[in-house]
């Protein structure tokens, strides 16, 4: 019994993770390659995740929804880097969390302005409805697995990508030093560009992914925007690896946390108090862990290398 | 020589600025003060509550003015104060301690021994790292105040009654209440302006503009940095106490990571380093939340491209934009 539900949470975790990890991947670029702080990466997502829902209500397809809310993100980020987030990149991180935050207040207000205060629903498309067993006793949602397998998927492409292309080797040059990278006759601005609405497209993906298990709904991507920082400062800033294993960290004890810290304390405490404390610690966990591992390597568990 | 070279200019240059930099600030607490005459005459109740909050908020924000704009701690977790400060509060109310006095004791000691703790912790990160590090302490508050389910948990929990002062409601009065905040602002603004003119404040702008030579002249700077963020999270958590007795409501939603923003975007707007402008920030975001939501729901879908459009071309805030017109 206690194995299974092990078993579940840990999928869980790791599902739960995986999602982080699309999106703090490009937030972790974008500040290690710009040293850009954008607060209204979560912002990102949330379009996506309302894209998604629009389009699969338009097309009646959830493939075909996903597909085209893709570019759209993508266009989207494009959009804000243009308008907004190319005047901020020399200045001092102060004014960038400002104009990103005043960002989030338009992009949060303007979702529901257009399609409503009310969540939006999206059906879990039929070929991945239902559950199937993987284990004797355990029945697990296939969308669930699907969105692990995407997951991995993407993490194994950008692997690619940034490890083994011209433009991941820009991307790791432009991570460690820009200027430099500038000097040596590469368009750092479009790098910029490219980097940024990759990043953009990578959380609206994540946000078209999970609009059919969660709700739709404005502010929907500012909790994750701070579980993303956590991930990219614990992973260390610029790191794609140190953001990919932070992010399985996180969502593997955030997950795990909830499930058993109640039941873990009642090994010391009395059942009452016990479930009462974990409840109180299990949301906490991350940012304790957040804390433990700055005070003990204050740029991260893999600092890029200045 | 130098001596008849200097006097004569100092005499002449140095009133105006001096004269200037009071000024404003003393009109600003002078307008404040005038403020229940003239709304004597209009929606009394209403204008009052408003600018009471301007006061209570404008608090919190200069607190964080002292470490934002003098020592340059970008730190996104100042909320964590004002809900402490509130919960301080609302706790002890819980407990029938309804006395002011301990309840200020515990929301200030306490604020400034989370200050001490987080800090101490906090410092030893740099630039963006600090400010996701102080954001995580935040986080931890807010989260710990929703599980707390004997005290509300996530809905908050309303107080029985304003906080006593040796038994009586005095509070429970509008203006004693108004004039109670007011003097609070006063004496904190007092405070932390000869905070920034003394030794301590010195140093603590030095450390803002290289610590390492700070370092090399023999002072460390994170022990000034620390007593700055000690005084800060103090003064906050004052502003907590008067918040949770403006609203007698306590609630989680004091300390989210949104509300720190928008006590950076309060410093910010109003002009960095200056601390008064960290009160005209704190009036200028209330009043204008105020007046749009009036005009539409969607208010925010204007304050948002505002508040872009001030970070593009207002830099130095609302103070910088006023001098910059006087000069020209």
């Amino acid at each position: 019994m206690t194995t299974t539900l092990l078993f579940v949470q840990t999928l869980n975790g790791l599902q739960f993770g995986l999602i982080l990890f699309l999106i703090a991947a490009g937030l972790t670029l974008v500040f290690g390659v710009m040293d850009f702080v954008n607060l209204a990466h979560g912002v990102q997502y949330m379009v996506g995740a309302y894209f998604a829902a629009a389009f699969t209500a338009y097309t009646g397809s959830f493939l075909y929804g996903l597909l085209l809310a893709l570019p759209a993100t993508l266009a989207f980020g494009l959009l804000l880097e243009v308008l907004v987030f190319r005047h901020l990149y020399d200045r001092d991180h102060l004014d960038q969390v400002l104009a990103t935050f005043g960002i989030i207040l338009f992009l949060n207000q303007g979702v529901k302005f257009v399609w409503g205060a009310a969540p939006l629903f999206v059906p879990v498309p039929d070929a991945l409805s239902g559950s199937i067993q993987i284990m004797p006793g355990l029945l697990y949602p296939v969308y669930r697995l699907a969105i692990i397998g995407a997951g991995l998927g993407v993490a194994a492409l950008l692997y690619v990508l940034v490890n083994h292309t011209r433009v991941g080797m820009l991307v790791r040059a432009g991570a460690t030093n820009a200027p430099m990278v500038s000097a040596l006759g590469v368009d750092i601005r479009r790098l910029f560009m490219v980097v940024f609405g990759f990043g953009a497209m990578l959380a609206g993906f994540a946000g078209g992914m999970v609009a059919p298990i969660l709700s739709v709904e404005p502010g929907m991507g500012d909790n994750l925007l701070i579980l993303a920082f956590v991930v990219i400062v614990i992973g260390g800033i610029g790191s794609i690896r140190g953001a990919f294993i932070a992010a399985l960290l996180i969502g593997l004890v955030d997950t795990l946390g909830r499930g058993f810290a109640p039941a873990l304390l009642r090994v010391v405490l009395d059942p009452g108090d016990a479930s009462q404390t974990g409840r109180a610690v299990a949301p906490m966990l991350i940012y304790i862990l957040m804390a433990a591992v700055l005070f003990f390597r204050p740029s991260g568990l893999f600092p890029v290398k200045r | 020589m130098a001596d008849t070279l200097d006097a004569p200019i100092s005499a002449a240059v140095r009133p105006k600025p001096v004269l200037r930099a009071h000024l404003l600030p003393l009109g600003l607490f002078l307008a404040f003060a005038l403020v229940p005459l003239v709304a004597h005459y209009g929606g009394e109740g209403y204008v009052l509550s408003i600018i009471t909050r301007v006061m209570i908020l404008g608090l919190a924000a200069l607190s964080l003015d002292l470490i934002l704009g003098f020592g340059a701690l970008v730190s996104f977790g100042h909320a964590a104060f004002l809900g402490l400060g509130a919960y301080a509060v609302g706790i002890l109310m819980a407990h029938g301690v309804e006395e002011a006095g301990p309840q200020l004791a515990v929301a200030v000691g306490g604020s400034a021994l989370f200050a001490l703790v987080t800090g101490a912790i906090s410092l030893r990160t740099k630039g963006v790292y600090f400010i996701m590090i102080t954001l995580a302490f935040g986080q931890m508050l807010y989260f710990l105040a929703t599980s707390l389910s004997a005290y509300g948990g996530d809905d908050g929990l309303t107080l029985p009654t304003k906080s006593l002062v040796f038994g009586s409601d005095l509070l429970e009065r509008g203006l004693v209440f108004y004039y109670l905040v007011l003097g609070c602002l006063v004496a904190s603004y007092a405070l932390c302006r000869s905070i920034v003119a003394s030794r301590f404040g010195r140093v603590l702008r030095g450390t803002r503009e290289n610590p390492v030579r700070m370092q090399a002249m023999g002072f460390d700077p994170l022990h000034y940095q620390l007593g700055a963020y000690v005084i800060a999270g103090a003064l906050c958590g004052l502003a907590g106490f008067l918040l949770a007795n403006q609203t007698e409501f306590v609630s989680p939603a004091y300390m989210t990571w949104q509300r720190s923003g928008e006590l950076i975007v309060m410093v910010v707007l109003g002009g960095l380093g200056t601390l008064h402008g960290a009160i005209i920030g704190a009036a200028a975001f209330l009043i204008l939340e105020e007046l749009l939501s009036g005009v539409t729901e969607h208010w925010k879908m204007i304050f948002g491209p505002m508040l872009v459009l001030v970070v593009l071309f207002a830099r130095g805030g609302i103070l910088g934009l006023a001098r910059g017109r006087s000069r020209d």
